[in-house]
């Protein structure tokens, strides 16, 4: 199982010249060992068809148009990237900069992703698309695509985060979208996925599963990589545009690993500029309590990909937590289990404490209110300029680029419980 | 098809008798290890030629609500993978049908696929059925089910492609399981007319067994389904009489599905 890297046939909007060292535009099914397809036969035909669509709209210049003209004038892209200073300052005088993926349309980088296999859906002529969500954000972002195209659409949810998300609910049912709790098995995003694979073997005539992230099988971890390629791209320009040089690090957080991937893209063939993923590290990756898929899981097979996995001796897989209901997944993209294991990024875990220090910090010197997923890029990011300084670098000499994937609206709520804003406006009140 | 498979060779003892070969699903450890083997046990006594025990799994995609609950309900309980082999071994010991394991993939490979396979034959089950893993993935399989003369079942459905299935048939040793509709484990009044479509691709792919699976929960399905396959695969029916009637009950609709009296 040799990795299918560097093939210039394999897409991206602007191909790369063919060197057998590039990293970029991996073609799948394979990354490494891992990747593949580890899933029920009812479904592979389905995954060629899919397969065959999405090779044959990248060669489409009416597909690549179309895609384009809804990112720009729906979407609202090119996202900005802005320099943090006052953050910088804070982070002992390095620059950062954030790449905007929460001025997005919806609020995060989820967007860019369900525009584009909405489209395909529309191309293999499937009515119906359905989607698996935590928090509801991609929920929101599929039930926004499918009002958009005229597709019906039905979301799964785990029974415990559709009561702890009843806004984001009503959201998806506002956008015309049909939600199911679920109540099978721990009641989390993964039981979500495995009843949306339920419900697509039985329809699979005229349904199309729009998974909302960077793993499964072949070939959704390539294509929502494909999707997500413009985050990377735009920050790539835009960092030389504004500073003249390519960062020294490029910072993001992890659950399935969508943004991840998707502004790594852009600099993976770039040996200088340092990646780093950081995973949702819960209570601490010391208790049983967390999320850091690549720092303590091991390899296996799940929703139809082999990759790190959170699993028991026995391969029953081992439930995560993370304050981040976006980053709360027990698997991880399998072309971030390559990249992990031939060094060219670096993953750490990240607690709920450091993100939710960072969330605060971000809100204070820069007026953005960050996702809590996001948050833990920004933890991050702290972290790196801290070793960087140690390590004796000019701070102002030193670029860290953070994809800040969505804003933090949806996580007020998880917000004012943590930092005890409610009870304290209680108290004032009285 | 190898000639010392195991569950083809029960397939072609029941063909010798003239009719099909009667496949029993149940769960390991439900409703806990002792009761998996009794009920087992009850279902060859009354008719079953092939017992396919369950892994119990966290994320079992292909299963509908009742095995979900006894799965769930096994693994609530404690049980561990490892103990499906003392439950293989605790059948064979007590009657002669042939015993084969239907499991998802990911608790072999955390085991080792060779160590799964080394003590699934130390134990005398016949192979594996495996609904999440495609030939395309399979090559340590193939190796380890080739050194311990293992079977290995492979599922084929009415989406697959003439190309897929010929790949599959031949991929698979024993039978192959055709999947009757598209969709997951649970009783249903009638069975899909897909399922005869997809028994005779997999014949007209080279397939010498082929047997049926998913929605049969009765003696007409049997009937039905046999006319034109090798063998009939039963697993919710017989949970949900596991689950409201114990081992007694098993046994009475095992009897009425192959067609005899009731052995209790």
């Amino acid at each position: 199982m040799t990795p299918k890297t560097g093939d210039p046939d394999m897409g991206g909007n602007q191909p790369t010249p063919a060197e057998a060292s590039s990293l970029r535009h991996a073609a799948g099914p394979y990354f490494g060992d891992y990747g593949g397809r580890w899933m029920p036969e009812s479904l592979i035909a389905a995954m060629d068809e899919l397969t065959e669509t999405f090779e044959a709209a990248k060669a489409d210049p009416s597909f690549i148009a179309e895609v384009k003209e809804l990112n720009k004038n729906y979407s609202g892209r090119p996202s900005l990237l802005t320099e943090a200073k006052r953050f910088g300052a804070a982070a002992g005088g390095v620059r950062v900069f954030l790449k905007r993926e929460d001025l997005n349309h919806t609020g995060s980088h989820k967007i860019n992703n369900v525009l584009g296999q909405a489209l395909l859906a529309k191309r293999m002529g499937k009515t119906r698309i359905i989607a698996e969500t935590g928090a509801g954000q991609h929920g929101v972002a599929s039930a926004t695509a499918a009002a958009l195209m005229g597709l019906e659409c039905v979301v799964y949810m785990g029974a415990e985060d559709t009561r702890r998300q009843s806004l984001n609910v009503a959201r998806m049912q506002l956008l015309g979208a049909t939600v199911i709790p679920v109540t099978a098995g721990s009641q989390t995003l993964k039981d979500a996925i495995n009843e949306a694979l339920r419900d697509w073997v039985a329809n699979v005539g005229n349904t199309h599963y729009l998974l909302g992230t960077a793993a499964g099988g072949h070939p959704f971890p390539a294509m929502v990589r494909y999707f997500h390629e413009v985050i990377g791209e735009e920050a790539r320009e835009q960092i030389i545009a504004q500073t003249g040089r390519l960062p020294d690090a490029v910072a993001a957080c992890i659950g399935g690993g969508s943004n991840a991937i998707g502004i790594f893209h852009g600099f993976l063939d770039d040996a200088e500029v340092e990646l780093y993923g950081f995973e949702a590290g819960g209570d601490g990756v010391g208790t049983d309590r967390h999320a850091a898929t690549i720092t303590l899981g091991k390899p296996g097979v799940l929703h139809g990909a082999k990759s790190y996995l959170m699993q028991d001796d026995d391969g029953q897989t081992i439930e995560s937590h993370s304050i981040s209901a976006g980053l709360d997944y027990p698997g991880v993209g399998p072309e971030h289990a390559y990249l992990a294991d031939i060094g060219r990024v670096n993953y750490e875990p990240i607690t709920d404490t450091e993100a939710m220090d960072a969330f605060s910090l971000l809100c204070r010197t820069e007026g953005i209110i960050p996702a809590i997923e996001s948050s833990h890029a920004l933890a991050g990011v702290l972290k790196i300029a801290e070793r960087k300084i140690a390590a004796g670098v000019v701070p102002e000499e030193t670029i860290i680029v953070a994809n800040l994937s969505g804003r933090g609206d949806k996580d007020v709520g998880t917000a004012a419980e943590w930092f005890n804003l409610i009870d304290n406006a209680q108290k004032d009140a009285k | 098809m190898s000639p010392v498979s195991k569950s083809g060779a029960a397939i072609a003892a029941a063909r010798a008798e003239g009719r099909p070969a009667l496949i029993c699903y149940l769960p390991a450890g439900f409703p806990d290890v002792q009761g998996t083997i009794d009920a087992a046990v009850a279902m060859a006594e009354n008719g079953a030629d092939i017992i396919e025990v369950g892994i119990p799994y966290s994320d079992p995609v292909m299963d509908g609500s009742v095995i979900q609950a006894a799965t769930v309900q096994s693994l609530v309980q404690g049980f561990k993978v490892a103990q499906v082999f003392d439950i293989v071994k605790g059948i064979t010991e007590r009657c002669s049908a042939t015993v084969m394991i239907m499991t998802y993939w990911n608790p072999v490979l955390r085991m080792g696929v060779d160590e799964f396979a080394r003590r699934l034959a130390e134990a005398g089950g016949a192979g594996l059925i495996t609904p999440d893993l495609v030939p395309d993935e399979a090559a340590e399989w193939f190796e380890a089910s080739d050194k311990y003369g293992l079977d290995r079942v492979f599922l084929v459905a009415p989406s697959s492609t003439e190309a897929r299935m010929k790949a599959t048939v031949a991929a698979s040793r024993g039978f192959v399981y055709c999947v009757s509709i598209m969709g997951v484990t649970g009783a249903r009044d009638t069975v899909s007319d897909a399922a005869a479509a997809v028994v005779a691709a997999a014949h007209a792919a080279g397939a010498e067994n082929a047997c049926v699976g998913l929605g049969v929960s009765a003696r007409k399905h049997v009937e039905e389904i046999g006319a034109y396959s090798d063998g009939v695969i039963v697993g919710t029916a017989l949970v949900a009489a596991l689950r409201d009637g114990g081992v007694e009950a098993v046994g009475r609709l095992t009897a009425e599905l192959s067609g005899r009296a009731a052995k209790v």
